[in-house]
C-alpha cells in the first residue's frame, strides 16, 4: 500500500487528492468528496448502485481502482443540477412516472440512462432495455425506470428536432 | 478498499514484464472485473499486482498489412462491438462480447482479460477458438506467438510463465475472409449472467451458396476449456445445405464434448443444448452467407 496524488476532474471540477492506492472510485467520491448518490450496494459490479460516468462511459466505481482515475472526468448525478440548483428532465421524468421507490439504485440507473440520452441515435425501448441492463432495482418492477428514460430520451429527440 | 499488498502500475509492457519478474507472487490486473471480485471475495488476501490498465500501446483493433487483424488485449468489450473494423470483417465478435454481463461490465472488461481469467464460459473465447484467432505472449524473453487453443491449460489456467503477459491477439485472413458468423449465448437471463453454454460458428459457402466450404465450431462450457469440434466440422465439408447435414453436424458435435454437471445445469442438458445451438448457429451463419437450407 501507498499513498498518492490522484488529479482528476469531477463534475467539471478539477480535484487534487491523497488517496490511498488501494481505494476503489466508489470509496474516494464518498469519504473524501462527500457524493453520497454513490451508493455501494453488491461491491462487485453486479448491481449498479455505484455507476458513474468515466469519460462519459458508464462504469461501476466500486470496482475501478481509484488510482486508473488519473487525467479522467467523471460524472456523478450531483453535475445534473443546473446552476439554480434544479434538477434534470430525467430526474423531474422519473419522479413523474413514479419510477422511484426506496431510491437506493435511483441515483446509478439515472448515470446509466445518460449514454443514452447524450447519444444523438434514437433508442428502441429494448435497447434502453439493455443500456440499463447493469442496474438493479428490487422496487419498482422496471416498467417505471424505463417509461422514464423513455419519455425524456423522446423529448430530447423532439427537442433537437425543433 | 481493497485488500491488496502492494499494486504497481507499468509505465509500459517492457516495464510490466520487468516488473512480473522481480515479483514473481504478482497479479496481472488489467480491468480488475474478475481480480477485483476475487479480492473482495477474499480470495487473495493481501496479494501483489501489477496493473496494465493504463497501457494504452495495448488497446485498439487495427488491420494489418497481411490483412489479419490485430486486438489489443486492453481493448475493452463495448470498444469492440463499436469498432468498425470489427464491424466489418468480424461482426460475430462483436456480437459474442456484447452478451456479457451489462453495459458497465461490457466497459471495464477486457477481451485479453476474459481469456487470460482461462474460464471456459468466456464469451469471447469460443468465438475466438472458431476464429482461429493466435496469441501473442510478450516476456523476458521476447515474443512468442501460439493458437487459442494452446494457451488454455487447464480450468483457469493459462500458460503464461513467470514475467510473461498476453500482448496482442491476431486473427489472420484466412479465417474471416468469406466466412460469415453467429454466437448463440445460453444463459437463464439475458444480462448479468454466465453462459449455461456457448456455441460460435462460423462457416464459407460456395459461390452457388448451396455447399458448405469451410465452417468452424467452437463451444465454451462443454469441457474444461473452450474448444473446437474438429470431427462434425470436417464431417460436413463438402456437403450440401440441407436439414440432413445440419442433423449430422448436430449428432456429431455432441460426440467431441465433454460437458460437465454443475449447479447452472446437468450434463445432458448441456449435451442437448450442444447438438440444438451447433444446429441453430450454424443455420444462423449461413443465413448470413445468404445460403438457403434445402430439403
Amino acid at each position: 500500500m501507498a499513498n498518492i496524488i490522484l488529479n482528476f476532474k469531477v463534475n467539471d471540477e478539477l480535484k487534487q487528492l491523497m488517496i490511498d492506492d488501494r481505494d476503489s472510485l466508489a470509496d474516494v467520491l464518498r469519504n473524501q468528496l462527500h457524493l453520497i448518490s454513490v451508493k455501494k450496494g453488491c461491491e462487485v459490479g453486479e448491481c449498479g448502485a455505484c455507476t458513474v460516468l468515466i469519460n462519459d462511459e458508464a462504469f461501476d466505481s466500486c470496482i475501478y481502482l481509484a488510482i486508473w482515475a488519473e487525467g479522467k472526468e467523471i460524472r456523478t448525478i450531483e453535475s445534473l443540477m443546473d446552476d439554480s440548483g434544479n434538477i434534470s428532465d430525467i430526474q423531474q421524468s422519473f419522479i413523474d412516472e413514479g419510477a422511484v421507490q426506496c431510491g437506493f439504485c435511483t441515483c446509478g440507473v439515472v448515470m446509466s440512462s445518460i449514454p443514452v440520452l447524450e447519444d444523438d441515435k434514437e433508442y428502441t425501448r429494448d435497447e434502453i432495455k439493455k443500456k440499463l441492463s447493469g442496474n438493479f432495482c428490487r422496487c419498482t418492477g422496471y416498467e417505471n425506470i424505463l417509461n422514464a428514460v423513455e419519455k425524456t430520451k423522446k423529448h430530447r429527440c423532439n427537442k433537437s428536432k425543433l | 478498499m481493497y485488500d491488496i499488498g502492494r499494486i504497481y502500475q507499468a509505465t509500459s509492457t517492457q516495464d510490466a514484464v520487468e516488473h512480473l519478474v522481480a515479483d514473481p507472487s504478482a497479479l496481472i490486473i488489467a480491468g480488475g472485473s474478475d481480480v477485483l471480485i476475487k479480492s473482495h471475495h477474499g480470495k487473495s488476501s493481501g496479494c501483489s499486482l501489477v496493473s496494465i490498465y493504463g497501457l494504452d500501446e495495448l488497446r485498439g483493433v487495427t488491420l494489418q498489412d497481411d490483412r489479419s487483424i490485430k486486438i489489443g488485449p486492453l481493448t475493452s468489450f463495448s470498444h469492440i462491438t463499436k469498432n468498425s473494423t470489427i464491424q466489418k470483417y468480424i461482426p460475430v465478435l462483436g456480437e459474442a462480447v456484447d452478451q456479457i454481463g451489462g453495459p458497465q461490465i461490457r466497459n471495464i472488461g477486457t477481451i485479453g482479460g476474459n481469456i487470460s481469467n482461462g474460464v471456459t464460459s468466456a464469451d469471447s473465447a469460443s468465438t475466438l477458438f472458431a476464429l482461429g484467432a493466435n496469441i501473442e505472449i510478450t516476456g523476458p524473453s521476447g515474443k512468442r506467438v501460439i493458437p487459442i487453443s494452446e494457451y488454455y491449460v487447464g480450468v483457469g489456467k493459462v500458460c503464461l510463465k513467470n514475467g510473461e503477459l498476453l500482448t496482442a491477439i491476431y486473427i489472420t485472413k484466412e479465417n474471416y475472409e468469406n466466412f460469415t458468423g453467429h454466437y448463440i449465448k445460453y444463459a437463464m437471463r439475458n444480462a448479468m449472467d454466465i453462459a449455461t453454454l456457448g456455441c460460435s460458428v462460423i462457416c464459407k459457402l460456395n459461390s452457388q451458396k448451396d455447399t458448405i466450404e469451410d465452417v468452424h465450431i467452437a463451444f465454451g462450457v462443454a469441457s474444461p476449456t473452450p474448444m473446437r469440434c474438429p470431427k462434425a466440422e470436417e464431417a460436413i465439408k463438402g456437403m450440401k445445405i440441407t436439414e440432413e447435414m445440419l442433423h449430422v453436424f448436430g449428432s456429431l458435435t455432441k460426440l467431441e464434448v465433454n460437458p460437465r454437471s454443475s449447479w447452472r445445469a446437468s450434463k445432458e442438458f448441456r449435451l442437448q443444448l450442444v447438438e440444438e445451438l451447433s444446429k441453430r448457429a450454424l443455420k444462423e451463419s449461413i443465413r448470413k452467407s445468404g445460403g438457403v437450407i434445402n430439403g
